[in-house]
């Protein structure tokens, strides 16, 4: 095992992989490349919520001959995006269940021309009653989705809540809410499609799974595997927005380019990509919470809600890690999680980042604050009595059988920020000053990987081959996005083999040459995919060492010589692992119990934030995050992922609301979404704590979505700490303090607004 | 609508160009179509991103909203005339080396706002910093690398002359 092993290139800060070519303008995003004879391609949206589509008419002033038109009808397999319940259509066929959704696809060389006929499309819809929030959905006057508009639900249970009230110490009930949230990549989706009867489909795209839009693809085309290709192109930031909504674009612009006979590239404009694209599930959640005499938690009974828009995408999976987290890093011997994802008819939510628990934190890291004031303890002090340590169980009755330095995190933490000190002189500043500061934690872990038996099923291979040219090549479907799958990955095979890091180079993420290593999802690229390229390396030196007289010790040059003896005696050089999980994982997918992830990666973040009483703006002043993700494999890409994350989590706490009208994003520009700017950001200030994973690549283990989780919560609390007004929506605009606080004031004055 | 063309004469990266194109048409458009640059990216087509920054006769504008004929006669540069001479700029050079790029989408764009502001003011305070690049949106690195980056280049002795260059 390497996890402690002294490294020269993991560990070290190594320039990103492709990093030349982005700063050069030369990587080629999907809108970059050309193909002879190509097309634009548009998509003609449903203009209401709900409703049956009765006719579709072509403007007699349009020369239609002159376009490629593609309906529902036009679909060779089937009308379903393959996800996980095949229940939205990639073109829908009668009946539309939200704005923006796809009916006709249109594609004509002029790119002006087919603008004008996308406007000259005119259907006629009957219209059916529509939903728009998770209550309107629960009462089941009217069903969307289904017998019954529930698209998931779960249920966990530990120890015996029920009869844990009778004798609690105290009990506090909260109700939480969060907003959607638009990923905002500043690429927007984009593919470019190619068919022919001999070769199928081909697509490019900007997408983070290749292997996703492959499956669905063979579906919708029904076709076998050899014919149809997907190819990853450079990918302009993608945060969970671009792992399941391209599957329903590459089957668009294939559809087109079956119909056109030319190849078609469909790249969204902003105001589509906003309107039409997935977003964050909004959500509820309600606790209630019992604790002892001393403030241990004794009991916690937690509702959790979200709205799943009008199809299932990845719902069910979104609402598991939202269970999952919902009870935070703590110690409690009887938890009750009861969680629903509900159908409403709005543009399907889909991944981000977190994937449901930047909710679930934001409610418990809230909820433990609310708790702190109502019994009359100290927030840090409730934290630290309950706090998860090693040999601890988890709401699924996980054992934390690895190290869990929470206390350490929040030592550091509080350190660092001069926490106790700021917060006493906020307190006596505050009465007398227009600004009021304050100071909020968050604390939270983030489970690694798929849950519970996800990796299993997933079965990933992955592993490196050495090319004619003499160069390492690493064979994965898992893409980059500016995260650092390139580099991360080339760090690991060229450290565990023993060569440079130039030596490495990543094959094209391209279903035609890698194998299917999963998606490039859920904190799992480092620690599970890092952990196959790690153990195909040393497995590919051990194969040298046998078979091509490869010494104990060898620089590049003996290495690479090897290679191409043994591509000589036995042909291609090639080394592949599949996943094997570690020993000591079960989980009962019936019951949510035992091991939800292999790991957890652990944090604690202070904000400071500054309240103006006269404005009713607040700004993030300060901030920092302390965690403990493993082994550090690149420390400026690290960095890079935490700060990145916590710029996200600001803009989902204080800025970014996605506005709906009758179901459509009414707000889907820059202009009026508004994510924070350079001037915006506070100063960030990262650390780390090291603690190698056993099973993880050189230690790690995830940490992409971690920092998204935590920054709302500790802002809601340092504003809870400036004001005294306990906040529990986000996101939090200043029109939403103004009516709170000044309600606060005088509830008379409040009820007049 | 295309309209009719007419032919434009301007200067890209120190090269002369004509192009035949209608006059309504956005710079962002004809850089990347016409002159095949497409280190320029689109990113809201409404100049809120700043994806598409290049630098015009000394000012930072937002390619989609420049009517290529206001370019007529004008010295255009864009991210593809910053390593001109084969090495990279000292602005590339910082973002590489302390992570001021991921996606890389916003990077074009934000190495020209960066290239702008240190043209003017060589060793810019933190907020001017802020300030300079506000214009420009990155969804990735939270900005606090890039600020990194544009610091390191400004102590770099050899960025007033890459910045002057053109």
């Amino acid at each position: 095992m390497s996890t402690n092993a002294k490294t020269r290139i993991v560990g070290a800060p190594v320039p990103r992989k492709e990093g030349v070519d982005k700063l050069l303008g030369r990587a080629r995003y999907v809108d970059d490349i050309e193909r002879e004879g190509m097309w634009p391609g548009a998509t003609v949206r449903s203009t209401i919520p709900r409703g049956f589509i009765r006719s579709i008419g072509f403007d007699r002033r349009i020369d239609w001959a002159e376009f490629a038109i593609a309906t529902a009808g036009d679909i060779p397999g089937k009308n379903h995006v393959q996800l996980i319940f095949a229940d939205q259509p990639c073109l829908a066929d009668g009946i539309v269940n939200h704005c923006d959704e796809a009916i006709l696809l249109l594609a004509h060389p002029n790119k002006h021309k087919l603008r004008e006929a996308v406007a000259a499309v005119h259907i006629e819809y009957e219209p059916l009653p529509p939903i728009f929030t998770i209550e309107e959905s629960e009462r089941q006057d009217v069903i969307v989705w289904g017998a019954d508009n529930l698209i998931k639900s779960f249920l966990l249970e530990k120890g015996d809540v029920d009869s844990a009230w009778e004798n609690a110490a105290y009990i506090v009930e909260g109700e939480y809410r969060t907003g959607a949230q638009e990923h905002l990549y500043i690429e927007n989706n984009g593919v470019i499609a190619e068919w022919s009867e001999e070769n199928g489909v081909t697509v490019w795209g900007s997408l983070q799974c290749p292997y996703y839009v492959h499956r669905s693809l063979l579906a919708v085309f029904d076709l076998p595997e050899d014919k149809v290709r997907v190819i990853q192109t450079e990918t302009g930031g993608a945060f969970g927005g671009k792992e399941d909504y391209p599957s329903t674009l590459a089957a668009h612009a294939a559809l087109l380019a079956m119909k056109s006979r030319h190849p078609i590239k469909m790249v969204y404009d902003r105001m589509e990509d906003l309107a039409a694209t997935t977003k964050r599930h909004p959500s509820r959640i309600r606790h209630r919470t019992a604790l002892d005499k001393d403030g241990k938690l004794v009991a916690m009974d937690i509702d959790i809600a979200t709205d799943a828009g009008a199809y299932s995408t990845l719902s069910s999976t979104v609402l598991s890690r939202a269970t999952l987290h919902s009870s935070g890093p703590y110690v409690c011997p009887n938890v009750r999680v009861h969680s629903s994802a509900w159908a409403t008819n709005t543009v399907p939510y889909g991944a981000f980042r977190g994937f449901g628990a930047p909710q679930a934190v934001f409610a418990i890291e809230r909820h433990m604050d609310e708790i702190a004031y109502a019994i009359g303890i100290d927030p840090i002090a409730l934290r630290r009595k309950n706090f998860l340590h090693d040999g601890d169980t988890t709401a699924t009755e996980q054992v934390m059988r690895d190290p869990v330095i929470l206390d350490q995190l929040l030592d550091r933490a509080l350190c660092e920020s001069d926490y106790h000190a700021k917060r006493a002189r906020f307190a006596t500043g505050n009465p007398t000053s227009a600004i009021k500061r304050g100071m909020g934690v968050a604390a939270f872990f983030h489970g690694s990987g798929f849950t519970g038996s996800g990796e299993r099923y997933l079965n990933s291979l992955a592993g490196v081959d050495v090319t004619p040219e003499g160069k390492l090549r690493v064979l994965a479907a898992n893409t980059e996005f500016g995260q650092g799958t390139n580099t991360i990955l080339t760090q690991i095979a060229a450290e565990s083999i023993g060569i440079g890091y130039d030596d490495v180079i990543m094959a094209p993420a391209d279903t035609g040459i890698v194998p299917n290593s999963g998606p490039t999802v859920a904190s799992r690229t480092s620690m599970v995919v890092g952990r196959l390229i790690e153990r195909a390396s040393l497995q590919l030196v051990a194969m040298l060492r046998e078979h091509a007289e490869l010494g104990e010790h060898f620089n590049s040059e003996e290495f690479f010589a090897a290679s191409e003896r043994y591509r000589t005696a036995h042909g291609e050089v090639v080394s592949l692992c599949r996943y094997e999980a570690p020993p000591n994982i079960f989980w009962d997918d019936q019951k949510y119990r035992g091991e939800a992830y292999p790991a957890y990666a652990w944090s604690i973040q202070v904000a400071q934030v500054a309240v103006d009483s006269v404005t009713y703006c607040t700004e993030v002043e300060d901030f920092w995050s302390v965690q403990e993700v493993g082994r550090v494999l690149n420390p400026v890409l690290a960095g890079g992922q935490i700060e990145g994350g916590i710029a996200q989590g600001i803009g989902y706490a204080l800025y970014e609301k996605v506005v709906l009208q009758n179901g459509h994003m009414a707000n889907n520009q820059m202009t009026n979404y508004i994510m924070p700017t350079a001037e915006d950001v506070p100063p960030i200030h990262v650390f780390f704590e090291e603690i190698p994973f056993r099973y993880g690549a050189f230690g790690a283990k995830g940490i992409g979505e971690l920092p998204h989780d935590g920054p709302a919560p500790a802002i809601l609390n340092a504003i809870r700490d400036a004001t005294g007004v306990g906040f529990r929506a986000i996101p939090l605009l200043p029109e939403d303090l103004f009516a709170q606080l000044t309600a606060c004031e005088s509830v008379e004055e409040a009820a007049a607004l | 609508m295309s309209g009719s063309q007419c032919t434009l004469r301007f200067t890209v990266n120190g090269e002369n160009c004509a192009v035949q194109v209608p006059p309504m048409k956005r710079l962002l458009d004809v850089l990347r179509e016409d002159l095949h640059l497409t280190g320029t990216k689109e990113g809201c087509g409404e100049g809120e991103c700043g994806s598409c920054s290049v630098r015009m006769d000394g000012e930072l504008v937002n390619s989609c909203l420049v009517p290529v004929l206001h370019a007529e006669g004008a010295n255009i540069q864009t991210v593809e005339g910053l390593a001109a001479s084969g090495t990279l700029h000292p602005l590339q050079q910082a973002f590489l080396k302390y992570g001021g790029a991921q996606c890389g989408i916003c990077t074009p764009g934000m190495l020209m706002a960066a290239t702008q502001l240190l043209s003017i003011n060589p060793h810019p305070t933190m907020a001017e910093i802020r300030e300079g690049l506000a214009g420009n949106l990155c969804r990735c690195t939270g900005f606090i690398r890039i600020f990194e980056s544009v610091i390191a280049a400004a102590h770099n002795p050899s960025t007033d002359q890459g910045a002057h260059a053109r």
